[in-house]
């Protein structure tokens, strides 16, 4: 069977599968909507949060990014994990003895001030909606890569689904469509990385593999690392980031992890404080899986690609090369008309390839935009993780899986998401606010319409990226380092801390912030961004965010201390969650 | 009365425990992993160099063991302190 056939079918087998799921699990009250009745176990919810955190840039993008920057992706790594561990010591119990259904909802009350309350639930809605175009565009790339739809209707399928199942099923649908989802991701992940291990080292275990040595007795790492030495790269496993800089960023990225408004919300799912605990472990072991597989994914495409490209001539490419030169995110310019693929340290086009109709005289499609430097090959990060199977020559059926497991990663963070920004307007300003005598069930009427909404408005940014959703999306974990981390940690552990100093933090925290991005990152109408050597100690934009973080700390204490302390109650309730008996469900009020 | 103080014992215990987890989550990747990188890389794990293991591998493993230590010295405390359901 072809690839084509394999994928409508393992694609449609897993939709059915969700769909099952989300009819089975209907929500009929706001407390299985919004926190799925406070009744999901540990596993459950640790797969689900797992499912909920590994979005279309953990699955396709990450390893592709790791295996062009080496050491330097550690970031991303050590990050997006290390968070979990403040998640589950800071956060994640508290939260659930406190008991309510949303981030907002937390500060709100334990700053008694719907001003926080707003700040909270703008923030909420910014770091939600920038990190949810992009999941929308994900889906829309694999539909169209996969399936050979428009990207246009692969978004607009991929609307219709999230919806339905967030529609009927609120969280409680939503969680257990995120078990299944996670089962498939990660058998899709899985399997080729374990296909490939073999084939390279003969070690099944991908993680050992990555460390093993070849039949000729030299260390795969080793020789990677002359590879690129000979090709003018820094060695794979040193990198080029100053040691502050990947400091900062990682710190940046842990803080931010544990910041984000899905995933704290998922700890309000289950029973117990003891249950919270448990679920953050199972997350980060489920996570891990994934995590530590993708940068053995990194060095064994990185080694292929150069292996089979260097110096080899370009009509004796396999068919992938062709294919993906077909959809754009490859192209070769033979620069010096050898008739064989260079490939070196500098940038072989200027920007992204742009093609021109005809093609050159060994029959590669031609580009108007090649720089004068030697290296003759562009290839777009995005592909490593989808070609990698194909690179590798694995079965059709393991292409086609890869195709699924994308999709289940793209489809289960964006329902996560909606879900979020459907809760902050139907639950916190609806209910907490505007109306606060509403009924249950209109407040359930108010989620799914606010879901429906929240889907059109993501649909329309998958459809029509803005250019500055991808510069953003990785600063949401800046933004929501800057203004909820230290909010929450110090609402928590510094019980003199009032709605003066919190309120007052976060504002500075995640203006500061914003001021950063736009100016050195994203630019503003007419205002360029200003370039690296500018920036402030040697601090990327993705690492700004430890910066906004403490200054955000700093002024949360000091105006704490120069105003009035919290009333008696607020004191009572911080002691009360401190003790992890007598949580009750997670309740509006 | 009594419950107070009993409660300032078991939050006090709570705090010892994180700082000695947090210090050992910020040893394996802020330590090993960036700072202290290159002076391990001159030792091996296999065919790893050390510093480069512990930023791509050794500290995601020493995560997800961490949650578990505090998961389990937690439950313990819980059951001390009489706070556990």
């Amino acid at each position: 069977m072809d690839v084509q056939l394999w994928t409508w079918i393992l694609v449609g087998l897993s939709f059915a599968l969700y769909f099952g799921i989300a009819i089975w699990a209907r929500a009929s009250s706001t407390q299985d909507f919004y926190v799925a009745g406070s009744g999901v176990s540990p596993l459950a919810n640790g797969m689900a949060t797992a499912a909920d955190w590994m979005s279309a840039a953990s699955f396709i993008s990450m390893a592709g990014i790791i295996s062009f920057i080496g050491y330097d992706g550690s970031v991303y790594l050590m990050g997006w994990t290390g968070g979990y561990v403040l998640l589950a010591l800071l956060l994640a119990p508290y939260l659930r003895k406190f008991g309510k259904f949303t981030v907002p909802d937390f500060i709100g009350d334990r700053y008694y001030s719907n001003t926080a309350r707003t700040v909270a639930i703008i923030c909420a809605l910014i770091v939600s909606f920038t990190y949810v175009a992009g999941q929308m565009r994900g889906v829309g790339i694999v539909f169209s890569q996969f399936l050979q739809v428009e990207i246009t209707y692969g978004v607009i399928i991929g609307m219709a689904v999230v919806l339905v199942f967030a529609f009927l099923g609120g969280m409680k649908g939503i969680t257990y469509t995120q078990v299944a989802q996670y089962c498939v991701l990660i058998f899709a992940f899985m399997v080729p990385a374990i296909f490939i291990s073999i084939q390279m080292t003969g070690n099944p275990i991908p993680q050992l593999g990555m460390g093993s040595q070849l039949e000729d007795g030299t260390y795969l790492l080793d020789k990677l690392d002359n590879l690129h030495t000979q090709l003018g790269f820094k060695e794979y496993t040193d990198g080029s980031k100053s040691t502050w800089d990947v400091f900062a960023i990682t710190l940046a990225l842990m803080a931010g992890t544990s910041g984000l408004p899905h995933v704290i919300v998922r700890f309000f799912t289950v029973p117990k404080v003891k249950d919270a605990r448990k679920s953050a472990g199972y997350a980060l072991l489920l996570i891990a899986v994934l995590y530590t597989t993708a940068p053995a994914v990194s060095v064994f495409a990185r080694t292929n690609l150069i292996e089979t490209v260097q110096n080899k001539a370009y009509a004796a490419m396999p068919p992938w090369f062709k294919n993906w030169e077909n959809t754009g995110l490859i192209s070769w310019t033979d620069k010096n008309n050898d008739g064989k693929i260079q490939y070196s340290n500098s940038d072989a086009v200027n920007g992204k390839p742009e093609f021109k109709e005809s093609r050159g005289e060994n029959g590669e499609r031609l580009v108007s935009n090649p720089t004068a430097y030697g290296n003759e090959l562009y290839v777009d990060r995005d592909i490593m993780v989808l070609a990698n199977p194909e690179i590798a020559n694995l079965p059709n059926w393991v292409i086609a899986l890869v195709a699924a497991g994308g999709l289940a990663a793209a489809l289960s963070t964006a329902a996560g998401l909606l879900l979020v920004i459907s809760t902050s307007i139907s639950h916190d300003l609806l209910k907490r606010q505007l109306k606060p005598d509403i009924s249950d069930k209109q407040e359930l009427l108010a989620a799914r319409l606010s879901i429906l909404a929240a889907v059109l408005v993501a649909g329309l940014f998958g459809i029509y990226p803005p250019g500055f959703v991808a510069a953003v999306v990785a600063l949401a974990f800046g933004l929501a380092a800057a203004s909820f981390f230290p909010a929450i940690v110090l609402g928590i552990f510094d019980k003199r801390m009032n709605k003066e100093g919190a309120i007052s933090g976060m504002i500075v925290g995640i203006s500061l912030m914003l001021f950063y991005m736009i100016r050195f990152k994203t630019g503003f109408f007419w205002l360029e961004p200003l370039p690296p050597s500018e920036w402030w100690f040697g601090t990327s934009p993705e690492g700004f965010g430890v910066i906004a973080m403490t200054l955000n700390i700093i002024t949360s204490v000091i105006v704490s201390r120069l105003t009035v302390a919290p009333p008696e109650d607020v004191q009572n309730i911080v002691e009360d969650i401190r003790i992890p008996s007598g949580a009750g469900k997670a309740s509006d009020h | 009365m009594e419950s107070r103080s009993n409660a300032r014992a078991y939050w006090k215990a709570n705090l010892k425990y994180l700082l000695i987890l947090l210090s050992v989550w910020f040893a394996v990747s802020f330590g090993a992993g960036i700072l202290f990188k290159d002076f391990l890389n001159q030792f091996h794990l296999g065919g790893f160099k050390l510093g480069f293991w512990f930023a791509q591998q050794g500290s995601i493993y020493v995560f997800v063991i961490l949650i578990f230590i505090y998961i389990h010295l937690m439950n313990k405390l819980d059951k001390k302190y009489g706070y556990s359901e």
